[in-house]
């Protein structure tokens, strides 16, 4: 039985959450625009895992794996979109991006 | 204090660190380091919550695999500091109350919440036994989901390529 309450990982995963909105708004170059995303996503795996164990229901596991999996072909292909836009001469900073902009 | 607590708060206290250098650092490396010290201190909160398949999980996919790839093409493209313009700076004086109300409205609402209140016994997560109830969960109740996830991969691998390619 865990000591620690589960409300306390809620409300870490919580403010990891929102710590990751503020890097989403905030940061500028695009590979820590991604990077922020996956912090995002890692606050909600850890309120999974919390959820998971206060039910005592193993789908909660199973959703984290889920995630995991996603995030991962995320990257893979968001990183080789960067990639693809250096090759194309464009910079990296989100701001300049905005070719498809009236 | 017990020692998963004490656990709890040095990670707990290393994760938003991590979280703030994140946000804090200039270069994408160093972001990029503090998101790592960020998800091996989950890991071990996933260790505390009974779920060490998960936390393997997350240090061998997240930290290694996913986090390299963030470092490596960070190396590649010699990213460097990132520059400010006015917009971003509107973005920081808008930003941060807007993202301390969430937080705190978040943390309110998940404090409050009944499931939070229900101490789980741990039976089935918490035990010796949590892994290989993992997989059978996984691969009975879940199969399909499964396999529909090696085909994603997949297609992010070809995307993966056909988008990071020379053009002739």
């Amino acid at each position: 039985m865990s000591v620690v309450p589960i409300s306390y990982y809620l409300v870490l995963s919580a403010v990891l959450f929102g710590l990751g909105v503020v890097a989403f708004v905030i940061k500028r170059n695009i590979i820590t625009v991604f990077m922020s995303i996956e912090l995002m996503l890692n606050a909600v795996n850890l309120a999974f895992v919390a959820f998971a164990r206060a039910h005592n229901q193993l789908d909660g596991l199973v959703f984290v794996f889920f995630v995991i999996v996603v995030a991962a072909a995320e990257a893979a292909v968001g990183l080789a979109i960067v990639i693809m836009l250096v090759q194309n001469r464009q910079p990296l900073s989100v701001e300049r991006m905005n070719h498809l902009k009236l | 204090m017990s020692l998963p607590s004490f656990m709890f708060f040095v990670c707990g206290v290393f994760a938003v660190t991590g979280a703030i250098l994140l946000i804090w650092a200039k270069e994408p490396i160093h972001s990029a380091l503090a998101l790592v010290l960020v998800m091996m201190s989950l890991a071990v909160l996933y260790l505390l919550l009974g779920a060490p398949f998960i936390a393997a999980v997350q240090i061998i996919v997240y930290a290694g695999a996913i986090m390299v790839l963030f470092v490596f093409v960070i190396m590649l493209l010699n990213a460097g500091a990132e520059e400010h313009t006015d917009f971003s700076r509107l973005a920081k004086y808008v930003g941060w109350p807007l993202a301390i109300i969430l937080i705190f409205w978040a943390s309110h609402w998940l404090w409050r919440s009944p499931a939070a209140a229900a101490a789980g016994s741990g039976g089935l997560i918490a035990g010796p036994d949590s892994t290989r109830n993992l997989s059978i969960q996984l691969f009975r109740q879940y199969l399909f989901p499964f396999e529909a996830t090696s085909i994603l991969i997949l297609i992010a691998i070809l995307g993966a390529l056909f988008l990071a390619r020379k053009e002739e």
